[in-house]
């Protein structure tokens, strides 16, 4: 019963705190999570359109709007790179970042980690790769929200990259050599019921990585950064602003860097993950 | 009882905006496949295609170009070599030339050198011969003048031998008439 009571307690403070909203979360969460509206303060407010269909809401969120972003914003970059590769073989400008990316994607990340046959997944690793990035980077973005830091977003990505897996495993060694080479050869006999369940549940360990990885990743900063800013409120001090700020600023510079970082990985992952479905040899 | 606690806990202490970042919204994982299958399709499609061939070409392109470049730098190195080789050749063959014209024009001065000597002591043989030819006649012709002056003299000498006066005075008379001539 005492533990009843703890939890009583804990419950009713909680409570209390969030009612008398002095040092609640909410304003942080508000920032992290998805919501129903775009909140431009002190601007106002757009409320996105709610969908219903086939039992399934549908509707577009805050989230949605920036992986759309992110999406016309890739389309019109590349799209205009193509055709600028049209006119000349020399890249000019800011094509040439974009060159540096695609050759890192294809010689550094594609290349080593799937070996033969690695051209057939290279558009999916670009666009991966390409997405994630911009979705990142969109998110660093003042009045802009970070849809990676959705795991709903990441789990879809990481549900693309789990059927690119299976389906690239599968074409190459056909759909019964694919699971027959997912155990390991020369184990005993009597390890089989156990390799089985390992293999199954590795299979889908990968992408659930992925996908909490990219989440946490990115939704850590954010609130790391909040959590500095917090400071000074909860502290009721302005001799913290400056500590607030420039450990803000330090933290925003690391975004940077993790917003490059976890495109990396993520394609990095995706396509070591190919690799061994299509190469299972080793 | 203890469970419904612990569940309520959890779910306050996600804030008042009710939700949890863990929370999983199935319509928004819907979306985000079909908007990211259609980025890549329309990707695929208009940029990866196109950009990775025209890196791959360029690559091409390149690999081409230090292929030839490499191949044209040889083929001239070679070039070079045969060259220098033929002006090597050609060196000796011009030096080869001289010596046999410098040993031919050699021969050809000693040659013509002995048969002048050869000649000009055969001339100088001559022109001694001759000499002493003409030595010899002006001799036989002095002989015979100076014989004839001889009988001349004694004639006169004895045709005058009358007188001592006489002959001293035809004897003067013919000396001057001698220094006269």
């Amino acid at each position: 019963m005492t533990t009843l009571d703890t939890l009583h307690t804990a419950a009713d403070s909680l409570k209390t705190a969030i009612a008398t909203k002095t040092q609640d979360t909410g304003w942080i969460m508000h920032h992290i999570l998805d919501s129903r509206e775009l909140d431009f303060p002190p601007f106002g407010v757009i409320h996105l359109p709610e969908i219903h269909l086939f039992g399934i809401d549908l509707s577009i969120t805050k989230h949605l709007v920036f992986i759309w972003l992110a999406v016309i914003i890739l389309s019109f970059v590349l799209i205009r790179a193509a055709k600028s590769y049209k006119k000349s073989r020399i890249p000019k400008g800011f094509n040439n970042v974009l060159e540096v990316l695609i050759v890192f994607v294809r010689d550094e990340i594609a290349a080593p980690t799937i070996g033969k046959g690695f051209e057939r997944f290279l558009p999916y690793l670009l666009t991966v790769f390409f997405f994630i990035l911009t979705a990142n980077f969109i998110g660093l973005v003042p009045y802009s929200s970070t849809s990676t830091s959705n795991i709903s977003v990441t789990a879809a990505l990481a549900l693309i990259s789990f059927a690119v897996i299976q389906i690239g495993g599968m074409m190459k060694n056909g759909v019964f050599g694919y699971f027959r080479g997912l155990i390991p050869h020369g184990i005993p006999s009597w390890l089989l019921p156990i390799m089985i369940v390992v293999e199954l549940l590795g299979l889908f360990t990968k992408p659930f990585a992925l996908a909490i990885r990219l989440f946490a990743n990115m939704t850590a900063g954010h609130i790391v950064i909040m959590a500095l800013i917090g400071l000074i409120f909860i502290l009721r001090t302005y001799f913290v602003v400056p500590v607030s700020i420039s450990f803000a600023l330090f933290i925003y510079l690391l975004e940077i860097l993790v917003a490059l970082i976890q495109a990396y990985i993520f394609t990095m992952l995706s396509s070591l993950f190919i690799g061994m479905a299509v190469h299972q040899e080793h | 009882m203890l469970l419904s606690k612990v569940v309520a806990i959890i779910a306050l202490s996600g804030g008042e905006a009710g939700g949890s970042p863990l929370d999983v919204n199935p319509g928004l994982i819907l979306w985000t496949i079909i908007t990211f299958i259609l980025l890549m399709v329309i990707l695929k499609k208009a940029a990866w295609k196109p950009i990775l061939n025209s890196l791959s070409e360029r690559e091409l392109f390149i690999k081409d170009s230090l292929e030839k470049a490499e191949k044209a730098r040889l083929d001239a190195e070679k070039l070079i070599q045969d060259n220098k080789s033929a002006m090597v050749k050609a060196e000796q063959e011009a030096q080869l030339l001289i010596e046999q014209t410098r040993e031919y024009s050699e021969k050809l001065k000693s040659q013509m050198l002995d048969e002048s000597k050869a000649q000009s002591a055969k001339m100088i043989d001559d022109a001694k011969a001759e000499i002493e030819r003409k030595n010899q006649e002006a001799f036989v012709k002095l002989k015979n003048q100076v014989a004839e002056i001889a009988v001349d003299a004694a004639e006169k000498i004895i045709r005058s031998n009358l007188d001592k006066e006489k002959q001293v005075g035809i004897v003067n008379k013919y000396l001057d008439e001698l220094q006269k001539n």
